[in-house]
């Protein structure tokens, strides 16, 4: 058997599941249209901001601003690729197929990683040029410093997201408990700790905080984070590292 | 082949399966018989390297399950029918298990003709009926034209037709030379396709022997006699060398001698018979026979299961226990 073989079979695998079709859609429709939507709102608000809030204006990072939102649809689309497995009781016959845990788990993380990967860069360029759109005479170009690395940084992001809730799945194989922990985490908790002073520093070391990082190209006036945007995303892969060895080290450890 | 030495499950203070060993040939039926709850399919889940052994080997053609190149070449297993996902269609879930292993598309159309279940190939398999679904993951075993197939409980839920079909396909493959491994808790189904026999009970061996062997040991006939002259009769036939067994409420029971015997000798000595006939005890019996001390899981009666009628008077009928029992044998 080789990986090629089992990389194959995860992708026939991926691609005849309804999940990964309205996850993968919700996820760029979500992204961009609120994006767009929180584009067109700021343009107008533009001219009643403070100075100050006028100097942190980026117009790239509002753009982005619908991926609070789509990437609940990532972390959908990561965890049911993975938990569906136990869901199904398909994990049984996957593995007296393909015997080598490791294998098994890391063809099917990639092969969900570079979908993951394909279909967040679309979302990521295509918010980008329609937020702008909507900013009108407040946009950014694709040529202006930094706001290429922060487009693809945008979709580098997404794929993050997804990567993390496949080895959270991996981790905990129900896809109620993965879903019920990640989607209150991200949407909720993480914000919450990063916009209150008191828990700000521990917050923004939370792999959402600190990979979104990326995405900004004008840095906020009063902004003392201590890691630039790719340290940022750099913190954010180490989670995803992280995880992923919890899972894989778990699937190797249990019975099926 | 598949060979377990020692083979043991420990969950907590619970051994599920207890330091099995025996050896499944190729060229014939073996068949896995146990009460619910035996340790059926927890030991074929080790077979299948998918559970870890907390102690003792699993070799399939001597080797581990893990070491083998495609393994769906080498073996092919039905653990449950539902173990797919629901929302693949047949093909596909056949084609993914087809890639992992190497082997060629065309197999997919091919095992699906052999099943009969072609004309829902592009169907979701949360549609399948449970015979539907049995058909598939057969389908799947299948796939790597393995010589050897494994089969956990294959006739559950099927109609007689699947039954019939399954019966036949399992002793086509043996006659193929194939190894097949078929495991199931009804001993009437196994007398009729398997071969060899492998008994176990609360995960330890109570048999491995030939079916014909377990046949012919298991399976006594006696015959039924009521006579209101019972002190002579018991006379006549001590003379005549037959044994007799008193099963209580008047009936005898006698082993060793044909009902024409002890009906002639009864007509000899003028006595008066009120039933003279032949029975044998079945299969069903001998197996429950074996198995009573294991049973994990019984119904809340006197007896631990419900004995139909000849058996009922047996003399070897084991005694009634107490609720419980079972439970303090598995803590030990």
């Amino acid at each position: 058997m080789t990986a090629a073989q089992v990389v194959q079979s995860e992708w026939t695998k991926i691609r005849s599941v309804a999940s990964t079709v309205w996850t993968l859609s919700l996820a760029v429709v979500v992204t961009v249209a609120l994006g767009m939507l929180i584009s067109a709102l700021s343009s107008n608000e533009f001219d009643n901001m403070s100075t100050k809030d006028r100097l942190s204006f980026d117009p790239t990072f509002i753009s982005f601003a619908g991926m609070s939102l789509g990437q609940l649809a990532m972390i959908v689309f990561g965890v049911l690729v993975v938990s569906n497995e136990y869901s199904t009781g398909m994990i049984r016959t996957s593995l007296a197929a393909v015997p080598q845990r490791g294998t098994f788990l890391f063809s099917k993380i990639a092969v969900a990683t570079a979908l993951a990967l394909a279909v967040g860069l679309v979302t990521s360029f295509v918010a980008f040029f329609l937020g702008q759109a909507m900013l009108g005479s407040h946009r950014a170009e694709i040529g202006d410093p930094h706001v290429l690395r922060a487009v693809i940084g945008g979709g580098v992001y997404m794929t993050l997201i997804a990567v993390f809730s496949m080895g959270v799945a991996a981790m905990l194989r129900s896809p109620m408990l993965s879903l019920g922990i990640l989607m209150p985490f991200f949407f909720l908790i993480s914000n919450i700790l990063g916009n209150v002073d008191a828990t700000k520093k521990i917050g923004r070391y939370l792999p959402d905080q600190a990979g979104s990082k990326i995405m900004q190209v004008i840095t906020p006036i009063d902004d003392d984070t201590p890691y630039g945007p790719w340290g940022g995303l750099g913190i954010m892969a180490l989670w995803v590292i992280a995880v992923l060895v919890g899972g894989y080290v778990l699937l190797k450890r249990r019975d099926a | 082949m598949i060979e377990l030495e020692g083979l043991t499950k420990r969950y907590g203070e619970k051994l599920a399966v207890d330091d099995l060993t025996f050896t499944v040939r190729p060229g014939m039926v073996t068949g896995f018989l146990g009460p619910n709850g035996a340790g059926k399919s927890t030991t074929m889940r080790m077979m299948l390297g998918l559970d870890r052994p907390t102690a003792g080997d699993v070799r399939i053609d001597g080797q581990h399950y893990d070491r083998l190149k495609d393994p769906l070449k080498y073996i092919g297993a039905l653990l449950d029918a539902k173990a797919m996902h629901g929302g693949r269609s047949a093909r596909n879930h056949l084609l993914c298990l087809a890639q992992s292993n190497g082997i060629p598309g065309r197999r997919v159309a091919e095992v699906l003709d052999t099943v009969g279940l072609t004309a829902v190939a592009r169907k979701k398999a949360k549609g399948f009926s449970l015979g539907m679904g049995q058909r598939l993951g057969i389908a799947g075993a299948l796939l790597g034209d393995p010589r050897i197939l494994m089969f956990d409980e294959p006739v559950n839920g099927l109609d007689p037709e699947g039954i019939h079909w399954i019966r036949n396909l399992m002793k086509s493959l043996a006659a193929q030379g194939r190894t097949v491994f078929v495991s199931s808790h009804l001993m009437s189904e196994m007398a009729l396709t398997a071969d060899h026999l492998v008994v176990i009970g609360q995960g330890r061996l109570l048999a491995d022997t030939s079916m014909a062997d377990f046949i012919a040991q298991n399976s006594r006939s006696y015959v039924r006699v009521r006579t209101p002259q019972r002190e002579r009769l018991l006379d006549v036939l001590h003379l005549a060398g037959v044994t007799v067994v008193e099963s209580g409420s008047g009936v005898l029971e006698a082993d060793g001698g044909s009902a024409e015997q002890i009906g002639e000798l009864a007509a000899q000595h003028q006595i008066v018979l009120h039933e003279l006939s032949p029975q044998q005890a079945s299969l069903e019996e001998a197996f429950m026979q074996l198995t009573a001390g294991s049973v994990e899981y019984h119904a809340h009666t006197d007896a631990p299961y419900d004995v139909p009628p000849p058996a009922a008077q047996q003399a070897q009928q084991p005694q009634p226990r107490q609720w419980g029992d079972d439970w303090n044998r598995s803590r030990r």
